[in-house]
């Protein structure tokens, strides 16, 4: 096996694992970061959505020797603190994006929020703004089952600073 | 829980070709790019898992968009994201720039490969009636050295490629042509994240000065084994106005010449009247009437 | 040789948001929402079991056979691997249910009743090995005969029959008479975190099951029957669950049964974790169902007489089919006034599997069958839908086919007008009557299916009503008896403990808001229990949206007598009094049992009486653009008004509204299951296909209150009722836009382009049929 070097939020890491491992496995079992969730195994709801070099990916379809000197960030490292195991984090300790979803009501029941938030994160980080189509067509690639779309896209739109979606 | 078959990865062309080659003994190597079709295959659900990978995502040989002569060349590796970004795909490929918008959504756009599409071969990939309705060539490299293919010669049967086991894709040549139109055409199962029932890329030029169609292409997928283009209805169309008439013509020797299935996503009736639908509609589109 | 993350450095923490428009006063953060939005929150696939094994199930190929053999390949290590058959079975095996008919696994020489059925499990160390044992079983089988068409079984699991007046007599003075069939299919809850359970032996012979879950006191029950446990050593402990949709009612209980055997005999933890493709294959789906109307109008469209029948697929074991039946029949009249009403309602066995709850629980498939047969008998009398609702929707003093009064709590007239007044109905209908006079058709040139008309695109609008009767049926709630729990401890914290679990709608941020309400406390002062059975008392399942209203109700009246005691033996208010009188006193716990709700009765043998204490109402007008060359339907926008009673919290309500409809259009569009020989051909997300955020319309949400006095906070259930109107909404605007009724869910576009071009082989097999298996 192959030693493979890259960096989770920022953090550095090397994981001794099989090159065709899911990037997705790696972060769940490896490295314990079950932030992230899997909801098909096919890149098909997004639920195992990260930020890989800055862009969204599906984790479950990346394969780890790919993630070699890449950055990826996931949902553990948007919050301004780690929570604590045993306490949940108190909304002052969300990022802005998080406390729009928690303000708007953009989770429901929770499992596809993670990849959700990190398709938004990567929008908003690319300049993307309160228009409707545009927070439709980023997050299009995760499915919601609880929500209908419409708190998340509020949600984001709140984060994109203007409040209402356009 | 998926497989983990073992993989290398090399660093450059060479190392690439003698990993495909593998060692008297190995089995059989099948390469990965962005991984969108493979990594789905490794859950052994879809037939069987690839026994070997030989990973090219290191291969910066197979990346990069830029212009040859009278063709833009895409490396193999390029993501649908890049070609939806890029300057020079928005100018002289618009058709492969919007096929590129309907696969998948953001996360598959950022991985999958115009070369994967290429090489997975499924009938409904989205790239590939374009690159038949653009006379697209597959560069194809070997330790052998070079070749290319034509795309309409490069989807032989169901999900077959012209590729040697030995082989890899390097770039897709797409000739300009100047003065020719372009459509795409997608009906999928929803608005993203989907495969297609129907695909279609029409292309022509207006050879003539009249507007009558001229170098006509009309190339389909999800309705044969492979990607197909649909020549009698080429023949109906080539040296004609895209009058009702023409579109009426056209339309019926779609429907005429089209065998499509019965499958989980669509009936084969359906493929063929929305076909045959879509097509009188670009017509009817080209015609302004 | 991995490293831990460390965590990154701490950043500025981000102000306070706000968010505008909600002028309603603030409502509570959700207490559950940060786990979520950090990745903190716990779902059965994170939780970390030290030494725990994997687990597999066997299961069927076939759709009806004997089971002959499980054969093992000799060649494989088989001391590596732990087995359960049927034979392991300590207690019943039986998932225990309505009927006791479903085993948890077929015995070896059993009879196979559907494909997917479990015949075996297997546990081992690590996956590699897990998958290496399945490739080294063989299934040896006998095929049977099996029964697909649910109109052709003759094995009934449930009927009923409920009447009043003289259909036939009516009929006959009747100005017309209107026909129709309506089918529906399966429709999978698609909840995005699959089924899972994890499994740990206890010291005292018991097993701790913890999993994703939406009724913690089912899956004991079932635990109890099928390894012979007792109340203590079966316990079940829910963990976050990612989405249930009544997905995860009863099936728990079969995986759940799985877990704890393959534990009990491996004497060690095992996690059974299902992947998509085998949630989709193996577990409960919505019964697909085939609806008949014959009903008698006058001409000014005053319903005179309604004659119908129920037809649904129950797959091949009973499950919860009698429930889902018994709701469908009482609602499949819909909301309206009919003197002389008829409904044969039966169930029948198909070589399927099991189909079971799924939001709505009936309702939807009959309330799309009414309503759709309602609007065609609207456009036949040349009345809008708008106002023939208005003449037939009930009213306060009306009475239901079962003959219940209905006294109070009605809101059908308000949620039909607000809604129809916030879409611009009758505007945009005669808008599009005249875009389709301007477009001279339905999108084709008759006779010519393969040319296009000059547009494109055909707008078209749809309205729809739909009742839901709030909590359990008839006397279900009596039944269940439910108990929940306040507790002030001895250090002075207040404690909920109840069963309803948590799976999205903020059961962990109403139930403390009610507490606080009623105490007067700070909502931050109010914890909740885990869902664990060792502690909490069961609540019922959480189903039926009986959680706000029934057990929400019971929390209040509880908290009102834990605020009475204290006040009456301190003689101070409760906020002031309650922490220094428990500290001196110690803890006090209030446990509060269901009360039936006064003045209501209903007599489960003749069907007659009030089948549920209240009823919810809801409106829907949708919009679509149907492409007329391709039968594909974008549905724009819905307005949504449901009258819930009383909104405990407007974003969670709104919530829940949002989300039902949004299934709602699923159900009216794309979300279909085909099969072959009894299996389900889509079984991957690839091919069953929900809506993204880009098939997903504006949803506008109108919460109307009319409350129900039998509750202590008014409330009546709000998750289920956006379910019953959102698709014969969205089939009534494909008719406005292109003069077609689709009869058939969900109006695909292979259905939509069959019925505009004229070409019946356009459309695929009816929903729910099994075409057979090619030769």
């Amino acid at each position: 096996m192959t030693a493979y070097r890259f960096t989770v939020n920022a953090t550095p890491v090397e994981v001794d694992v099989p090159g065709m491992r899911r990037l997705l496995d790696v972060l769940r079992e490896d490295l314990a970061l079950t932030g992230t969730k899997e909801g098909c195994g096919e890149g098909e709801c997004g639920a195992c959505t990260v930020l890989l070099d800055g862009a969204p990916v599906d984790a479950c379809l990346v394969p780890v020797c790919q993630v070699a000197g890449s950055a990826v960030r996931t949902v553990e490292g948007l919050a301004a603190e780690s929570p604590a195991l045993d306490a949940p984090p108190s909304p002052r300790e969300l990022d802005p994006l998080q406390a729009a979803f928690l303000t708007a009501g953009g989770a429901q029941c929770g499992i596809c929020t993670p990849g959700m938030l990190m398709a938004a994160r990567a929008y908003l980080d690319a300049g993307g703004g309160p228009d409707e189509e545009a927070i439709r067509e980023a997050i299009a690639g995760n499915l919601c089952r609880c929500t209908g779309y419409t708190k998340i896209i509020e949600a984001i739109a709140l984060a994109a600073g203007s409040g209402r979606p356009a | 829980m998926p497989v983990e078959p073992p993989v290398v990865s090399p660093r450059d062309l060479a190392e690439a070709y003698a990993a495909l080659s593998g060692e008297p003994g190995d089995p059989p190597a099948r390469p990965i790019a962005g991984g969108t079709d493979l990594m789905v295959a490794l859950t052994g659900e879809l037939g069987e898992p690839p026994e070997r990978v030989v990973d090219l995502w290191g291969l910066d040989a197979l990346r990069g968009i830029s212009i040859d002569g009278g063709a833009v060349v895409l490396g193999a590796l390029t993501t649908y994201t890049e070609i939806r970004r890029s300057a020079l795909c928005r100018e002289h490929l618009p058709g492969l720039v919007e096929a590129a918008a309907t696969i998948g959504a953001a996360q598959i756009q950022n991985r999958g490969t115009i070369g994967g599409n290429a090489a997975n071969a499924s009938p409904a990939g989205d790239t590939l009636p374009v690159m038949l309705a653009l006379d697209a060539e597959f560069v194809l490299g070997s330790a052998r050295g070079e070749r290319t293919v034509a795309a309409n010669e490069f989807w032989p049967a169901y999900r077959r490629t012209a590729l040697e086991p030995d082989e890899l894709i390097l770039r897709v040549r797409v000739p300009f042509a100047p003065g020719r139109e372009v459509r795409f055409r997608k009906v999928g199962t929803r608005r993203a994240q989907s495969i297609s029932k129907v695909v279609m890329a029409l292309a022509w030029r207006d050879g003539t000065g009249d507007g009558a169609w001229t170098s006509v292409r009309l190339a389909l997928g999800s309705v044969a084994p492979t990607p197909i283009r649909a020549a009698a209805t080429e023949a109906v169309l080539e040296g004609r106005q895209p009058t009702p008439e023409t579109a009426d013509l056209a339309a019926e020797t779609l429907a005429g010449e089209l065998r499509p299935i019965d499958d989980v996503r669509s009936t084969a009736e359906y493929r063929r009247v929305v076909a045959a639908r879509v097509l009188h509609r670009l017509v009817r589109e080209a015609g302004g009437w | 040789m991995t490293s831990r993350i460390e965590p990154p450095a701490p950043l500025v923490v981000p102000p306070e948001t706000v968010v505008p428009g909600r002028a309603r006063g603030v409502p509570p953060v959700r207490r559950e929402g940060p786990a979520k939005l950090t990745g903190a929150a716990l779902y059965a696939d994170d939780i970390v079991v030290p030494g725990a094994w994997y687990g597999a199930t066997i299961r069927s190929t076939d759709a009806h056979a004997r089971f002959v053999a499980l054969d093992q390949d000799p060649a494989f290590d088989w001391s590596q691997v732990v087995l359960v058959t049927a034979a392991d079975i300590p207690g019943d095996n039986i998932v225990s249910g309505i009927k006791a008919d479903q085993p948890i696994l077929v015995p070896i020489g059993g009879e196979i009743q559907h494909h997917a059925e479990p015949l075996a499990l297997l546990a081992a160390r690590d996956r590699a090995t897990l998958r290496a044992a399945r490739h080294a079983f063989h299934v040896r089988t006998r095929r049977l005969k099996p029964v697909f068409d649910p109109l052709v079984s003759t094995h009934e699991f449930a009927s009923y029959t409920i009447g009043t007046g003289d259909v036939d007599a009516a009929m006959g003075a009747a100005d017309l008479v209107l026909e129709g069939e309506y089918r529906v299919g399966h429709q999978e809850q698609l909840y995005i975190e699959n089924n899972a359970m994890i499994a740990v032996p206890r010291d005292d012979g018991g097993v701790a099951v913890t999993g994703s879950l939406q009724c913690p006191y089912y899956v004991h029950s079932a635990l109890k029957r099928g390894l012979g446990l007792d109340d203590r050593q079966a316990q079940v402990i829910q963990a976050e669950t990612g989405g249930g949709f009544g997905g995860k009612e009863e099936y728990p209980s079969m995986i759940a049964l799985h877990a704890a055997l393959l534990s009990r005999k491996a004497d060690r933890p095992v996690r059974m974790i299902y992947d998509r493709h085998e949630d989709i294959a193996a577990t409960t789906k919505r019964h697909p169902a085939i609806v008949r109307h014959r009903t008698g109008v006058t001409a000014d469209g005053r319903l005179l007489a309604q004659d119908i029948e129920v037809v649904m697929d129950g797959g091949a074991y009973c499950t919860l089919t009698p429930v889902v039946l018994s709701r469908g029949a009482l609602h499949s009249g819909g909301p309206y006034r009919c003197p002389n009403v008829r409904i044969r309602a039966r169930a029948t066995r198909t070589n399927t599997p099991p189909n079971g709850a799924f939001r709505g629980f009936g309702a939807p498939q009959v309330e799309f069958a009414a309503e759709t047969h309602l609007n065609r008998i609207a456009e036949r009398l040349g009345i809008s839908p708008l106002e023939i609702r208005r003449r037939n929707v009930y009213v306060l003093g009306d009475t239901t086919p079962t003959g219940q009064l209905l006294r109070e709590s009605v809101a059908g007239e308000e949620v039909l007008e607000r809604a129809a007044e916030a879409a611009e109905f009758e505007h945009l209908r005669r808008r599009h009557e005249r875009e389709r006079a301007q477009r001279g058709g339905s999108g084709t040139v008759p006779g010519s299916p393969l040319r296009t008309e000059r547009t494109r695109l055909a707008r078209g609008v749809g309205l729809a009503l739909a009742w839901h009767g709030a909590g359990f049926t008839g006397s279900g709630e009596v039944k269940l008896a439910s108990v929940v729990s306040i507790e002030l401890t001895g250090e002075g914290r207040i404690r909920i403990l109840t069963a309803s679990t948590e799976m999205g709608q903020g059961t962990k941020t109403i139930f403390p808001q009610l507490a606080a309400e009623a105490l007067g406390v700070p909502v931050d002062a109010i914890e909740m229990a885990p869902q664990d059975t060792a502690i909490v008392p069961d609540s019922g399942p959480t189903v039926a949206s009986r959680t706000a209203m029934v057990v929400g109700g019971m929390v209040v009246s509880a908290s009102r007598k834990l605020r009475a005691r204290v006040e009456e033996a301190t003689g101070g208010r409760f906020p002031d009094a309650y922490v220094p009188y428990a500290r001196a006193n110690g803890g006090v716990r209030v446990d509060e049992r269901f009360e039936p709700y006064p003045n209501v009765s209903f007599d489960d043998e003749t069907y007659r009486g009030d089948a549920y204490p209240a009823y919810g109402w809801a409106a829907c007008v949708a919009r679509v653009d149907v492409d007329l060359d391709t039968g594909e339907v974008h549905v724009r926008d819905v307005v949504a008004a449901d009258d819930i009673g009383h909104v405990i919290h407007p974003v969670l309500a709104e919530g829940q509204v949002e989300g039902g409809t949004l299934q709602a259009i699923g159900y009216a569009t794309i979300e279909e299951i085909k099969l072959r020989d009894g299996r389900y051909l889509n079984d991957r997300l690839a091919t069953y296909i929900i809506p993204t955020s880009l098939d997903a319309p504006r949803i506008s949400t109108i919460l109307v209150e009319a409350p129900f006095s039998g509750a202590p906070h008014g409330a009546k259930g709000v998750g289920e009722l956006p379910m019953d109107v959102g698709a014969p909404a969205v089939v009534a605007a494909i008719a406005d836009a292109t003069g077609a009724w689709i009869h058939e869910l969900p109006a695909s576009p292979e259905r939509v382009l069959a019925a505009i071009a004229a070409v019946p082989a356009i459309a695929p097999l009816p929903p729910g049929a099994s075409e057979p298996a090619a030769r």
